[in-house]
C-alpha cells in the first residue's frame, strides 16, 4: 500500500542521485501526499543545506507542482 | 493590487527585516506543523522574527516562491537571504549554527533586539 505511493518518488531520487549510498521515502501519514525523504550523496558534499534541498527539491518538481506532494520533509547528507 | 506590488511588498520584508518567517497562520494560531517547527526552533535561538501569513491570498505563496525559488512553505530568510525551510531551520538549531548565523549577520545583542512581529504584504 505505502510502495504503491512512495516508489515513484523513490525512482525520481535514484535518477537524480545515482550515486546515493542512502536513499528513503516515507508515506509519514499513510495517506500517499505527506512524504519524508533521506538522501545521502556525495553530490552534496560541499553544499549548504539550502543547496541540497534545492537538488531534492528539483528531482521531485513534478510531483510538487502537480500537488502529489502535499508536505515533504527532506534530510540530506553529504558523503566526501 | 497587482502581482508586481505584491511581489515588491514581500521584496521589502524580505530584505527589510532582520528575521522574516513565511508561514501559514499567525504565531497567535499557527495553521501547520511545519510553520510551527520552524516558529518554535526560530524562539529557541532568540530570533527576532517578523512572521508574514501566507494563507490570506494564494498569491503570495506564488510571488513568493518565485522570488526564492524555494516551493514549499514556511521559508525562513536573514537579511534578505534564505535560509531554509522548517527541516533546515530545526537541524541548524540543534546544532547551534542558527546562533552562529544570527550572532554573524544580526550581531551578539541580536537576543536583545525587538519582540515578535507580525506584518501583512497585502495591506502596507
Amino acid at each position: 500500500m505505502a510502495r504503491v505511493a512512495t516508489e515513484p518518488l523513490r525512482a525520481m531520487l535514484a535518477e537524480a542521485f545515482p550515486d546515493a549510498s542512502e536513499l528513503d521515502v516515507e508515506d509519514r501519514t499513510g495517506t500517499g501526499d505527506h512524504f519524508q525523504v533521506i538522501v545521502t550523496s556525495a553530490r552534496f558534499a560541499g553544499l549548504s543545506l539550502v543547496e541540497q534541498h534545492r537538488l531534492v527539491y528539483d528531482a521531485l518538481a513534478a510531483p510538487l507542482a502537480d500537488g502529489t506532494i502535499h508536505e515533504l520533509r527532506i534530510k540530506t547528507k553529504g558523503t566526501a | 493590487m497587482s502581482a508586481s506590488e505584491l511581489s515588491e511588498h514581500i521584496k521589502q520584508v524580505i530584505e527589510g527585516e532582520d528575521v522574516a518567517l513565511f508561514m501559514k497562520g499567525t504565531p497567535q494560531m499557527v495553521m501547520c506543523g511545519n510553520s510551527m517547527r520552524a516558529l518554535e526552533a526560530l524562539r529557541r535561538a532568540g530570533a527576532p522574527v517578523t512572521t508574514v501569513d501566507i494563507l490570506p491570498d494564494p498569491a503570495i505563496r506564488q510571488e513568493l516562491s518565485a522570488l526564492s525559488g524555494w516551493p514549499t512553505i514556511p521559508q525562513v530568510f536573514i537579511r534578505g537571504e534564505l535560509l531554509g525551510g522548517a527541516d533546515i531551520v530545526e537541524e541548524l538549531e540543534q546544532t547551534g549554527e542558527l546562533e552562529r548565523r544570527l550572532e554573524e549577520k544580526l550581531g551578539a545583542g541580536y537576543r536583545n533586539g525587538r519582540d515578535e512581529k507580525t506584518v501583512s504584504v497585502i495591506s502596507f
